[in-house]
């Protein structure tokens, strides 16, 4: 311990300041201006309100990372369950008093922003478990109490969400929570045994989801069914990106966007737009930002000396993966339509904090690469 | 405490590595798998998807096609194209629709009547469909329109063009009438499904119709970019349309109204024939009503009008009437008895008045008789008594053959008009087939003088007439002016080369009985009709007699001037049969009610020396044909014949174009 406090006081601000990762923060840059331009694209070549909002965003957020970086990766590791906790009660409040739109209550209203507690536990859960196992011994992990703590805990926010209801974010909070889980050792046969449940029980689970959602996931296996209803989405969105071709339509020259072919345009399907006007290049250029980004952020995780920061870096590039492909993949027909963002690339401010904070305890993690806490 | 270095520490930092190094293959693995995606969408199937963006945001609009014209043969047009001012609103750029078409209404004054129907239009149709408010809005209007323009946003006043027939009711029967394209229009009819746009204009009867295909023309087609809800963004493309072919009839605008004049306040037709080339120079059909009418809706009032009119003007009576020919069948009757040398020239019959056969009476229509007469004087006189005699000789199917041969029971147009009737020229053995019965002998002798069965069209008659005119040849009724048919000098030598044939090779002759083969196939075209052509001009010589020596039925309206005489023959069809008792009260015409009356028919040709046309006349229940149909001739022939020159004039300068 002594030593510890010994050692954080010798890292001054500009060695602080020197060990930040650079390729990380100009990777995250671009695709702040590469998402900034496309939302201007979205409202075909002007500077509306998202973009605006977009752009303010991207640059608070993005502002307020680089400060929170400086903060000692043990504040991140002390708050981690009171981070769970407090976007827990969030998520309870929004369930009873939040903010309804489009038929799910998902927001909480806080005055300033309209905060989408479920985004932000996407990141809380990984905070969350890199401590919980940062503390256990290897040797326990698969000890039946080891099990069901985390299980619990991620067992909550995701059926709180599922009620808002939102199946793509809880669908995505469990992902990154299983990853976390698997990455720190619990033992593989629990993971193929519960997927193995999953599936049987697969038949009884549909049964409960909404109709919506059960339309969505025959609409994937078959989007002719219904071409101008539930299938529209995602004919518009192959259209868009396969008319794109190698080089794409050109910059806001996407006409699958800008005549409104294209549904949820900035949100969801802002890679359609990307893809349409950009190109197999582009996409592929895209692709390659966030594989960087990821890697990044790995190396960070496998260079860290601090279990905690080393599982949270690992966990958060592989729930930025799991988010990239999911919606990818989802835009190009590969999965049903769920809602789920393109991080930093898509509107919306909470996944945008979310995103942020995560990539704070990043640098975090970088700046007390050599601190081993706790 | 240091714990980097204790050994469950180090193995679980190896566990995660070692987990994360798997993932990150994993995750390799899968953005490879979203690379190939996307390369199979963007690379292998571009062009695919290309064309389903195209087909998204390329949207194109059919502008209505010109429709053709119609010109008489002196090149007047008889249905042209109007320009008018109509009035478009396009709902998707209104923004308080209610407001503005009352706003509309106000400046051009609309009656609330059809401002409902605009709005349920309105509401049928997809809001970026043009909505016709006014498809012919006045100069005022029009002005007044441009005037508050400014004020008006979506409202577009359009200049357009519409059908219009500039000699209204003569032309009606013969052009038809364009109205709006029905669904059952666009059912039938291929070409109109293809080109059709709302508010398009189709005939519904008439040539209008039956030519719809060459005269409805192309769109013209605008191409948009439209975004998805079907907004015009910008204009991509635009075609120019085609007008459709204009076409030429044979008829005469001038006679054609002259026969309007002379059939005025009755119910009737006229048709003028060209006996060598088969131009139809005027049909008419009386009453008539003005088509123009129809053309944006016709009003109740006026519908009600024309279909309560006892005179029934929406008949085409020139090929759709069918009437009993009466006395106008005699010269073929004659024909038929002389070619199948039933009787001489020279046979007498002595006509009393009536005649016993079969137990039965049959009346002359002179009370008192004829007396001695031969063919000459019978067809001259029109004997009832004679043509009894002569046909029970002859029998119904010696008539049938001739007759058919000559154009009667069989449509005068192959394919131009589909509402022509066939007529119905019985012979026993259609007796057999049609009613089950037998033949009754005294059947023969009403059918000799054109009553019983026997169903005629006036243009059948004509035809008759002309094909008996020119000497006894088969020609090519047409209305349709097509510059590559054979001209007058051309027939007439083709004719006489036939006829030498004939004359030379006997063979030929058995060629022409079959009448089957005579009446329908275009291959017997100026081909001699007859056995013996002294036998026709036997019968055309006796009409002669008929309408230009004394007692001839139709004497009075004879012309001497030997430039305009003409022949002709006399016809008073029964509706009803005539009882003893009312034959003895012998009534005048008006102590008859209108639909007893006998129906007056007349056939002439003219000029008696070199004829050229043949003429056909009925009045429907207008009398004795003598009284009430020959008189027309007289006032019609002259003109007909005065108009030759200058007919002759443009078939001249036809064929000068031609070489």
């Amino acid at each position: 311990m002594l030593q510890e406090t010994a050692l954080s006081g010798q890292i001054t601000f500009f060695q602080k300041l020197r060990s930040l990762d650079y390729i990380l923060l100009f990777c995250i840059l671009i695709l702040g201006l590469v998402s900034s331009l496309s939302m201007y694209s979205t409202e075909g070549g002007e500077i509306l309100y998202h973009t605006k909002s977009h752009v303010v965003r991207f640059l608070v957020f993005f502002s307020m990372m680089l400060i929170f970086s400086f903060v000692n990766l043990k504040f991140w590791h002390s708050t981690g369950y009171l981070f769970y906790f407090v976007v827990l009660c969030l998520l309870i409040w929004a369930s009873l008093y939040g903010v309804k739109a489009s038929g799910s209550q998902r927001w909480v209203n806080l005055y300033f922003i309209n905060l989408q507690p479920s985004e932000l536990m996407k990141v809380a859960i990984i905070i969350c478990f890199a401590k919980y196992y940062h503390r256990t011994q290897i040797h326990v992990v698969n000890n039946f109490k080891n099990l069901i703590v985390p299980i619990i805990v991620l067992i909550l926010p995701i059926i709180l969400v599922i009620s808002q209801p939102d199946l793509g974010t809880s669908i995505l909070i469990g992902l990154s929570g299983l990853v976390v889980l698997w990455l720190s050792g619990v033992n593989v046969k629990y993971f193929i045994y519960s997927s193995l449940i999953l599936l049987i029980s697969l038949p009884f689970i549909i049964s409960f989801l909404k109709p919506y959602q059960k339309l969505r996931i025959l609409t994937f296996f078959n989007p002719d069914r219904d071409p101008l209803g539930a299938g529209y989405q995602i004919i518009q969105s192959k259209i868009a990106v396969g008319s794109g071709g190698l080089s794409g339509k050109g910059f806001l020259k996407g006409t699958q966007s800008y005549l409104d072919f294209l549904p949820e345009k900035h949100t969801d399907f802002i890679f359609t737009l990307f893809s349409e006007e950009h190109g197999f290049i582009g996409s592929v250029l895209l692709l390659l930002l966030y594989a960087i980004i990821i890697y990044r952020t790995a190396r960070i995780g496998a260079s860290s000396r601090s279990f905690f920061g080393k599982l949270f870096c690992y966990g958060f590039a592989s729930s930025i993966f799991i988010f990239v492909t999911v919606n990818m993949s989802m835009v190009l027909g590969l999965l049903p339509i769920v809602g789920s963002p393109l991080p930093i690339m898509s509107y919306g401010g909470s996944s945008m904090l979310a995103t942020m904070i995560g990539f704070s305890v990043v640098m975090s993690t970088k700046i007390y690469q050599k601190k081993i806490i706790a | 405490m240091i714990s980097g270095g204790s050994d469950t520490s180090y193995r679980k930092q190896s566990v995660v590595n070692r987990r994360m190094f798997i993932l990150s293959a994993a995750k390799l693995f899968v953005f490879g798998g979203i690379v190939a995606k996307l390369f199979s969408l963007q690379i292998n199937q571009n062009k695919k998807y290309l064309t389903l963006s195209d087909k998204n945001r390329l949207r194109e609009w059919k502008l209505p096609p010109i429709r053709g014209d119609f010109q008489d043969f002196f090149g007047n047009t008889i249905a042209g194209n109007l320009k008018v001012y109509q009035l478009h609103i396009i709902p998707e750029q209104v923004e308080n629709f209610n407001n503005l078409i009352i706003r509309v209404k106000d400046i051009i004054d609309l009656d609330q009547k059809s401002l409902n129907k605009i709005i349920k239009k309105k509401n049928s149709q997809k809001p970026w469909e043009t909505l016709i408010v006014s498809e012919n809005l006045t100069w005022d209007q029009f002005v007044k329109i441009n005037f508050y323009l400014h004020e008006l946003s979506g409202v577009k006043p359009v200049l357009s063009v519409a059908r219009n027939y500039p000699y209204n009711e003569n032309y009606t029967h013969l052009l038809g009438y364009v109205a709006q394209a029905s669904s059952s229009d666009l059912l039938k009819n291929e070409e109109i499904k293809k080109k059709h746009v709302p508010g398009l204009r189709v005939g519904k009867i008439g040539l209008e119709k039956s030519l719809e295909n060459y005269l409805i023309g192309m769109n013209g087609v605008q191409r948009y970019e439209v975004n998805a809800y079907g907004k015009r963004i910008n204009q991509i493309d635009h075609i120019e349309g085609k007008k459709g072919q204009s076409i030429k009839l044979t008829v005469d605008t001038k006679i054609q109204q002259r026969c309007n004049e002379l059939l005025k306040d009755k119910a009737g037709s006229i048709s003028v024939m060209d006996i060598f080339t088969g131009e139809i120079l005027a049909m008419h059909s009386s009453p008539s009503f003005d088509p123009n009418l129809f053309l944006y809706g016709i009003s109740y009032e006026n519908w009600e009008n024309i279909l309560n009119d006892p005179k029934k003007p929406l008949i085409n009576r020139s090929i759709t009437g069918l009437y009993p020919p009466g006395s106008t069948i005699k010269p073929i009757v004659a024909l038929s008895a002389l070619e199948n040398n039933i009787i001489s020239p020279k046979f007498k019959v002595n006509c009393t008045g009536k005649i016993e056969m079969y137990g039965q009476t049959y009346n002359c229509w002179k009370k008192k008789g004829h007396g001695i007469v031969n063919l000459r004087d019978a067809l001259k006189v029109s004997c009832d008594t004679f043509f009894y005699e002569m046909s029970r000789r002859l029998g119904v199917d010696r008539l049938n053959e001739t007759a058919k041969k000559f154009g009667l029971g069989n449509k005068v147009f192959r394919n131009i008009f589909n509402e022509e009737k066939v007529g119905l020229v019985p012979s026993t053995e259609w007796k057999k087939n049609a009613l089950g019965k037998s033949w009754v002998l005294g059947e023969t002798l009403i059918t000799g003088i054109g009553q019983g069965y026997i169903q005629t069209t006036p243009l059948q008659l004509c035809l008759m007439t002309a094909q008996l005119a020119n000497g006894g040849f088969k020609i090519y009724p047409k209305i349709i002016v097509n510059n590559n048919d054979p001209t007058f000098s051309e027939i007439k030598s083709k004719m006489s080369e036939h006829l030498e044939k004939k004359i030379q090779g006997p063979d030929f002759d058995d060629a022409l009985l079959d009448s089957r083969i005579s009446s329908s196939k275009i291959g017997n075209l100026y081909k001699p009709l007859f056995r013996n052509q002294e036998n026709v001009k036997f019968v055309l010589d006796a009409m002669f007699a008929s309408t230009n020596e004394v007692r001839g039925t139709s004497y009075s309206s004879r012309i001497k001037e030997k430039k305009y005489q003409f022949a002709g023959k006399t016809g008073t069809s029964q509706v009803k049969r005539i009882t003893d008792a009312q034959r003895e009260l012998d009534l005048d015409i008006s102590q008859i009610p209108y639909k007893d009356r006998d129906h007056a028919l007349y056939i002439a040709f003219g000029p008696y020396k070199n004829p050229r046309y043949a003429i056909s006349i009925l009045i429907e229940h207008g009398g004795s044909g003598g009284s009430a149909a020959a008189p027309l001739a007289k006032k019609l022939f002259k003109l007909v014949i005065d108009r030759h020159d200058q007919r002759e004039k443009i078939k001249k300068s036809n064929n000068n174009l031609k070489i």
